[in-house]
């Protein structure tokens, strides 16, 4: 995690004026070819309007306004309470997964989930999809030995749950060296003074912990945000997402011309993404000392 | 031309990031002068008769010795073996590259790489692409041999596009798995079928998914002028818990994901003869109350790099033996009723088409275009959940 370092940043600030600024170029260049460009380009085109009979562009908010509403706004939003979910919930799985390894006796347990976390948390697109839709598809084994008939996996739920199976492993990565870093002497001191258990987490586990949860529901937030090929490849449309529909109008048979609309729609999740972290680093910033 | 398969929107971003790629090497095409030993120039060339016969065109498609193309896939209409016809014929190498792409990509493919030996030289393409590529520039005018024999209303005057093959909507069925099959839209809707009516694609992006809202709303009293009974339909479909949001392949029928699935009925007449291999007995019928019958169109980019071969294709899909291999395929070709009278089609492969009654009606382009825009509007409402 980026604790350590923004936490000495904080405690040494004076040393970030001092240190020679040329030696970030590289990166600083980096950024500017691989983001900075691609980021130009959208901007351009989403307030770009090109008309389909003199096929003349000029700026205009028409593209902005156009993904902010009717079909494009539903998508939007339903890509944001679908991330939302996935974010919250496997936050919370994640974490108490976690807290249950550190706590554990067992030395191999601890190891074998860690190791199986960093393989699952990158296990996704589609792939995934395939395994679930051999599972709980229509005709999956699950599906078929029980007799739940067809339809259980391909809508809003479906789709969360098996974001949860790349986003909980995720979760239990980002927050395990978090635990660790609670102090066993922390605990030990809080129950020498008298607190139960509730208050050693209510006053001093979570609020220490609080960047650490925040980050994580953050990266799952983003993940399941952005995440495409799972969906194409199990919901298609049933489920409106916004990369999906981003898709529908890049590519396809039928729209002509809304290719606008889709830079737009990406820039409505850049903002959305930046809200989501400007919301994450203040409080990242206010409680990372503790963790060092 | 195919459509919303799971993989186009990768082989876009494929397609785009290898255009770029190669948009700073240098290419090796050199189209200009394939035609020249005759005196004329192949790009400019409008018919035959420009490069002094079929004869000297296959000469000089020869010469270039290559064609390239996207967006055909092997088990559609038929192009795996019309492909391979053409090449046993005139021993041009055909490369067929990203068959599952999208008519969108096809543009954009002809936009990106426009001076590249990797440009396609031919393009298929649904109806509204035609048209706006041609008001874009992007076509170069051809009258195939066979040109006064296609209907007056299925091509462009100038020959910029004409329509080569098409189906109908019709309804694909697990004869195995379904005791009885659907065969109307309102067959649709009955209990029986609870969670497995599919369509082949998503309707925002695949032209036959579209086209099956469209014969939707033909069969609930909409008209090529409304659409909204269409959607209207799906959303009962939705709500009745019958519509299966499943996106139909031949992998999907074959694992019985999709038991009914709507589709041009050239896909699914075609996956009958492969599906009853794996032990499954898939029917087709076209529905009765909502018939409709969409051609797709071919063009030859402007900037083709092998503008021979490009020309000698479209003379090969538009003479009688092209025309049969779409039919073989169990699409119907724009020639087939000049076919029937003058005794040139292949009557076997006729007789295999799923029957159908009346004569088709086509939306206007203005028409299709509104629909289009309510669809992309409405679709996520219908079927969301």
């Amino acid at each position: 995690m980026t604790t350590t370092d923004a936490g000495t940043a904080v405690r040494g600030g004076g040393r970030a004026r001092t240190g020679s600024w040329p030696a970030a170029l590289p990166l600083l260049a980096f950024m500017a070819l691989a983001f900075g460009i691609p980021a130009l380009a959208l901007l351009l085109g989403a307030f770009t309007v090109r008309d389909p009979q003199t096929r003349l562009s000029s700026f205009s908010t028409a593209n902005v306004v156009e993904s902010l509403r009717g079909a494009y706004l539903t998508t939007l939003l339903s890509s944001v309470r679908l991330s939302a979910l996935v974010a919250v919930a496997g936050a919370v799985l994640g974490t108490l997964l976690a807290q249950a390894v550190v706590t554990s006796r067992f030395r191999a347990l601890r190891e074998s989930v860690l190791t199986a976390s960093g393989v699952l948390a990158n296990f996704g697109g589609v792939p995934l999809a395939f395994i679930w839709i051999a599972t709980l598809g229509n005709s999956g084994v699950v599906t078929t030995a029980l007799g739940l008939g067809s339809g259980v996996l391909y809508n809003f739920w479906g789709l969360a749950l098996v974001y949860m199976y790349f986003s909980v492993p995720l979760m239990v990565l980002v927050v395990t060296p978090a635990l660790d870093g609670l102090r066993p002497q922390w605990r030990e001191a809080a129950h020498n003074s008298g607190a139960t258990t509730w208050q050693f987490w209510r006053h001093v586990g979570v609020p220490v912990l609080t960047p650490a949860l925040l980050g994580g529901v953050v990266l799952l937030f983003g993940g399941a945000f952005a995440a495409y090929a799972t969906a194409a490849a199990m919901v298609g449309s049933t489920v409106p997402l916004v990369t999906l529909q981003i898709a529908d109008a890049l590519t396809g048979d039928v729209l002509i011309g809304h290719e606008n609309i889709a830079l737009a729609l990406s820039l409505d999740m850049i903002v959305i993404a930046v809200l989501v972290m400007a919301v994450y680093l203040p409080l990242q910033r206010r409680s990372s000392r503790w963790l060092r | 031309m195919i459509a919303s398969r799971i993989r186009s929107a990768g082989l876009t971003a494929l397609l785009l990031a290898g255009a770029t790629a190669c948009g700073a090497a240098p290419t090796t095409a050199t189209p200009s002068g394939s035609g020249s030993a005759a005196g004329v120039d192949a790009r400019t060339a409008a018919s035959a008769a420009d490069f002094g016969g079929l004869d000297k065109l296959v000469e000089a498609a020869k010469k270039e010795g290559k064609l390239h193309v996207i967006a055909l896939p092997p088990d559609w209409a038929n192009y795996g073996k019309i492909i391979e016809a053409f090449t046993a014929k005139y021993g041009i190498e055909i490369e067929s590259e990203t068959p599952d792409a999208s008519s969108a990509d096809e543009i954009n493919a002809v936009k990106t790489r426009k001076g590249q030996d990797r440009a396609p030289d031919v393009l298929d393409i649904g109806q509204s692409f035609a048209i706006s590529g041609a008001a874009e520039g992007l076509f170069a005018p051809y009258k195939v041999q066979t040109w006064d024999k296609i209907p007056g209303n299925q091509k462009e005057p100038g020959g910029l596009w004409f329509n080569d093959y098409g189906g109908y909507v019709s309804i694909g069925c697990d004869a195995k798995k379904i005791a009885k099959c659907p065969e109307t839209f309102a067959d649709l809707l009955k209990p029986e079928y609870k969670g497995k009516v599919a369509l082949n694609g998503n309707p925002t992006k695949s032209g036959s998914a579209f086209a099956g809202v469209y014969a939707a709303a033909l069969a609930n009293g909409g008209s090529f002028d409304d659409i909204q009974p269409g959607l209207d339909f799906f959303k009962k479909l939705k709500e009745t818990g019958n519509f299966n949001p499943v996106e139909t392949t031949p992998a999907t029928i074959e694992k019985g994901e999709t038991q009914i699935s709507i589709d041009w009925d050239y896909n699914n007449a075609a996956y009958a003869p492969k599906m009853a291999e794996k032990g499954l007995d898939w029917k087709t019928v076209i529905p009765t109350d909502g018939k409709y019958f969409q051609l797709y169109a071919q063009a030859i980019n402007k900037d083709a790099p092998h503008p021979a071969a490009a020309r000698l294709w479209q003379e090969f899909l538009y003479s009688p033996e092209g025309q049969n291999l779409y039919l073989g395929g169990f699409a119907r070709p724009v020639l087939l009723p000049a076919m029937k009278a003058d005794g040139s089609v292949d009557k076997a492969a006729e007789a295999n088409l799923p029957p159908v009654e009346g004569e088709p009606t086509f939306p206007t382009e203005a028409q299709v275009n509104k629909a289009k825009e309510v669809l992309a509007g409405g679709w996520g409402a219908a079927v969301a959940g």
